[in-house]
């Protein structure tokens, strides 16, 4: 810093360590419940140090094989209906946002403003003010409990399209007209210089979806009914919910670990391109 | 949001098959069921809807005059304030310091990022599970210290519950924000209020503070939006809008009134009321991202 | 050659007219049992689909009671709903009130010609679901009533005889006051409030929860909770509540687990809790009928039902409803529902099935078994066949609110009935307007 001041410097180092580990803590615990039994659980207090349940509460958890009261659904199914989800929400968005806003930017069009305004106006509609028309209209259409109805619903929101308009703006017209001159049409420039030309913007994009796609829950709560197209958000949900037994607060913990990990592996190793996506998006 | 590239390619059907998908997904997933939102609103249907009823705004009236929908707004209300305070007080706090230990700020930084990754209704059993009643560490911890904790009863624990869950969810993102935000002001401001004498905290307050404000001011807007819409899951899944209705901000009860009352209606109306109100936090926040925006 | 041709073509022909005679009808049944009692729905369809050919029934889990009926609503709307649908017994009022979404089971029993003996079937059980008129709606499936179970070696240690549960209210609070001294937290605590302390409380008191025989007998009916007997329960919970004799545990069943872990002494739930209990709790236990006021005329009735029923959806093929009939005649037979109620803690639909049981010396191995079933066999009054009542659900919240600021010290126990029965009265207004007839 500007002057040296070896008490501040402490004083920081320590604050920031104890957000860390308070930010760390419901997760610790969530670990070391997961490696106990439940009737230790309930025993309060719990342990504070992992137990050595380990392999069996999550392989329980992955294979289905023991219940609690809810629902006793595979946690290995629910990861990947999880995983097919986030995938096809995350790549439809990129790609619809892509053509749309390579179309609004680069082509004039009649009634492109009142398209650019239909676009705008999804921002104002999340899902939650229009939940249960949507879900009939899902219904019927027959797509209750199919990954179409999981996905397809969340993929055309605007905030994708706006970041590439923007992106796209600040790509300079002398490309374009390089490619033009070139003889390449309008797909053609697409295909070879401006896609590529975003792939830090498409990247960024993708961790951010990635994450919003797996960690989706009131439109899954409402769309599946059926156990095997729980994602597994949904599944530690209905874990918990009903039963007159105590809950198996291992699975339940096992299965929230699970639950976390590909997201947190993702924002952890993609990091860079995680910041820029949130960074970027918003302003 | 009208510039438009001076280079331009021509076509009289491309555009629209570009356009397709996004406008197809829009019509059938966004605007028809708004409309029918509108309409619904404007209804009395038994549950199966063998029968309808059009009543006007009777829906509206009936809603407003609802002691219990009234005080969802206030519970809303108080817990985005909540939120968006406690949030960015304490991720302002925590990215001063992290700005301030450079090099160390790397390894901070990616141990505060990664609560982002974990979903609202995950971020919502954790914290259940650490204040349970029964068999919560955290509760006990309480007990013994004397302080009995019971979220089932108590709706300013409960409401509590659910302000630490969603402020732990959302403190990568403000964090992230507030450290960019820093690392953007120029150093030679800092360097020249020090020059002059003034120590960190007055540096803080007279010159960080106030080129800080921009981003606070989004981080505002972005937590009340957050507090409204993208905390469902921690509620459903620490409190279910409990005890009583004390924590049911306007888009759980939306949710409770359509889905488990079955007064379809009822939530229809809180459905125009919310969208009515969306409408607005996105418009204060589009406007105030123009001022920001260049090309 | 012509003849051959004109053999193998008329064999065509006749295989094709009789391949549909000897395809199979599946039929859809869509609940909300998970767990244990899910697999015991699936045996239950294993069982009827390898005792005869015609007919499969497919049962398919949906989630939670609310959940499940959401589906199969949005179902209905969408023109694919599924045959069967088991809706909790709350949602009984909104089933019927829906003109043309359901067709009533002693229809499509009668329709079908198979053998159907309304009288067979245990009152107090079947009558919930039974119109006034005697045509049942619904075949009851998994009825549960309810009762209480007490911490024999709590009672031990408290000075208590472990073999002489409390019978009267008095004397529930009585043991309370001696579990506590001896050091019990929370000697009394109960599950599912209002079906405990107001509804089951006002059948076995035979007096009304709601007027027009609980909502039986009209859609105008309307609550009736808030008299002096049940001011004085309340009341009477409050006063121990306030000296930490009654420990609120939460709504719904939230106060279940609190009971096999040994934390209360004493708990009024449901009889399905029993399996639970068995399983997870250390300790001795026993189980006896719901505690009642002696001083009251006609006390103890029967108590009143809780679970849900088997509702058959309107709008499909003809063969689906034989087929449905025939499901319920296996459901219904006596050997099917001893098994049953000996696997799940369910009581019995049927006398036979009680009587089997009994002959079994089920009853006799496993003590507390009977104390459900008991409450129930006995003829019903107008006050205590059943409630039916249009957004129950909503009722059933309110309740729990104001209860809540009972137990809080925030509002006295008549303020809080009054403003339960005042504030559900216009859920019920709500249901009439729109469910006019």
């Amino acid at each position: 810093m500007v002057e040296r001041r070896p008490l501040l410097n402490v004083l920081s180092h320590g604050v920031l360590l104890v957000g860390v580990l308070v930010v760390a803590f419901p997760v610790y615990l969530t670990f070391v419940a997961s490696t106990h039994t439940a009737q230790d659980i309930i025993q309060a207090p719990m342990p504070l140090l992992p137990g050595d349940q380990f392999l069996h509460n999550y392989a329980a958890a992955l294979t289905g094989s023991e219940h609690g009261p809810g629902s006793a659904a595979p946690v290995g199914r629910m990861m990947w209906v999880s995983l097919v989800s986030a995938l096809v929400i995350a790549i439809g968005k990129i790609a619809i946002s892509l053509l749309s806003a390579f179309a609004i930017v680069y082509f004039r069009f009649p009634f492109k403003q009142l398209v650019f305004w239909m676009i705008f106006m999804t921002l104002m509609m999340p899902v939650e003010v229009r939940i249960f028309p949507t879900y009939q209209v899902i219904s019927d259409l027959g797509m209750l409990n199919s990954y179409a109805g999981l996905t397809i619903p969340l993929i055309a929101s605007a905030t994708a399209t706006f970041l590439f308009r923007q992106f796209f703006m600040t790509v300079p017209d002398e490309l374009v007209e390089a490619a033009r001159v070139d003889g390449a049409g309008p797909m053609r420039f697409f295909k070879d210089v401006l896609v590529p030309l975003s792939a830090t913007s498409i990247a960024a994009l993708f961790v951010i979806q990635f994450i919003y796609g797996w960690n989706q829950y009131l439109w899954p709560l409402l769309v599946t009914t059926n156990e095997d197209m729980y994602p597994v958000v949904i599944g530690i949900k209905r874990m918990i919910s009903g039963g007159e037994a105590a809950q198996q607060w291992n699975l339940v913990m096992a299965t929230a670990m699970l639950a976390m990990l590909p997201p947190a592996l993702i924002v952890i190793f993609m990091q860079r391109w995680f910041i820029k996506g949130l960074v970027d998006t918003e302003k | 949001m009208a510039a438009e590239k001076r280079v331009v390619f021509r076509s009289a059907w491309l555009p629209w098959v570009l356009i397709g998908p996004q406008a197809a997904v829009i019509l059938v997933f966004f605007f028809w069921p708004a409309v029918e939102t509108v309409l619904q609103s404007m209804q009395r249907q038994d549950a199966f809807g063998t029968s309808t009823e059009w009543v006007g705004f009777a829906n509206f009236a009936q809603l407003f005059a609802d002691p219990s929908y009234l005080a969802s707004f206030k519970t809303t209300a108080i817990f985005s304030v909540l939120v968006a305070v406690v949030g960015i007080v304490l991720s302002l706090l925590l990215a001063v310091f992290a700005d301030r230990v450079i090099r160390a700020a790397v390894v901070y930084k990616t141990l505060l990022i990664w609560p982002y990754a974990v979903a609202p209704a995950v971020a919502g059993v954790l914290w259940l599970f650490m204040f349970a009643p029964s068999v919560g560490v955290v509760s006990y911890a309480l007990r013994q210290a004397g302080i009995e904790w019971n979220a089932l009863l108590d709706s300013g624990q409960a409401m509590a519950l659910i302000v630490m869950a969603a402020v732990w969810n959302q403190i990568s993102y403000n964090f992230l924000f507030f450290l960019a935000g820093l690392q953007s002001i120029p150093k030679s401001l800092i360097e020249a209020a020090a020059i002059d004498g003034a120590g960190p905290w007055r540096r803080f307050w007279t010159i960080v503070f106030p080129l800080l404000s921009p981003t606070g001011f989004f981080l505002l807007v972005i937590n009340i939006i957050y507090a409204f819409f993208g905390t469902f899951g921690i509620i459903d899944a620490a409190t279910e809008g409990g005890p009583g209705k004390e924590t049911a901000v306007l888009v759980y009860k939306l949710y409770y009134d359509g889905f488990k009352a079955l007064d379809l209606g009822g939530s229809a109306a809180q459905s125009v009321v919310l969208m009515a109100i969306v409408m607005t936090l996105t418009f204060i926040q589009f406007r105030f991202i123009e001022n920001k925006v260049n090309y | 050659m012509k003849l051959k041709s004109l053999v193998s073509c008329s064999l065509v022909a006749l295989a094709a007219f009789s391949a549909p005679a000897h395809a199979q009808v599946e039929i859809q049944w869509w609940h909300a049992m998970g767990g244990a009692l899910g697999e015991w729905v699936n045996d239950l369809a294993k069982g009827f689909n390898e005792s005869q050919k015609q007919y499969k029934v497919t049962p398919t889990f949906k989630g939670s009671y609310p959940e499940t009926l959401t589906a199969g609503i949005a179902a209905f709307r969408a023109g694919n709903q599924p045959d069967i649908l088991q809706v909790f017994e709350v949602g009984t009022a909104t089933m019927m009130a829906s003109k043309g979404a359901i067709v009533p089971v002693g229809k499509v029993m009668k329709d079908s010609g198979l053998k159907f003996d309304p009288a067979a079937y245990v009152p107090a059980v079947a009558g919930y679901y039974t119109a006034p008129n005697g045509q049942m709606l619904s075949m009851p499936f998994n009825s549960s009533t309810t009762i209480f179970y007490y911490n024999k070696d709590a009672f031990k240690a408290a000075g208590l005889d472990p073999n002489k549960p409390p019978v009267t209210w008095a004397e529930v609070a009585l043991a309370a006051a001696k579990l506590k001294a001896a050091g019990q937290k929370c000697p009394f605590t109960t599950s599912w409030i209002s079906w405990t302390q107001l509804e089951s409380f006002s059948a076995w008191h035979n007096v009304e929860f709601a007027t027009k025989g609980n909502g039986m007998n009209g859609s105008d009916a309307r609550l009736a909770f808030n008299t002096p007997l049940h001011v004085r329960h309340i009341q009477d919970l409050e006063n121990m509540a306030k000296q930490g004799l009654f420990v609120y545990k939460g709504r719904e069943n939230k106060a279940d687990v609190t009971f096999p872990s040994g934390e209360c002494a004493m708990i009024t739930a449901s009889a399905g809790l029993l399996g639970a209990i068995k399983k997870n709790a250390k300790f001795d236990f026993g189980v006896a009928p719901l505690p009642y006021y002696q001083d009251v005329a006609g006390a103890p009735q029967n108590t009143v039902i809780g679970g849900a029923s088997l509702w058959v959806m309107a709008g499909k093929p003809a063969d689906h409803y034989k087929g449905v009939a025939s499901f319920f005649n296996y459901l219904s037979s006596p050997e099917v529902q001893s098994a049953s109620h000996k696997r799940t803690g369910y009581l019995p639909i049927t006398t036979a099935a009680f009587k089997l049981t009994e002959q079994s010396g089920y009853y006799k191995e496993n003590p507390g078994a009977d104390v459900a079933v008991n409450q129930m066999i006995r003829k019903t009054t107008d006050k205590s066949r059943g409630i039916r009542l249009g957004n129950f659900l909503q009722i059933r919240t309110i309740i729990d609110e104001e209860l809540e600021q009972v137990w809080a010290g925030k509002k006295s126990s008549k303020d809080a009935l009054d403003e339960a029965v005042k504030r559900g009265n216009e859920q019920l207004e709500r249901f009439q307007a729109a469910n006019k007839s």
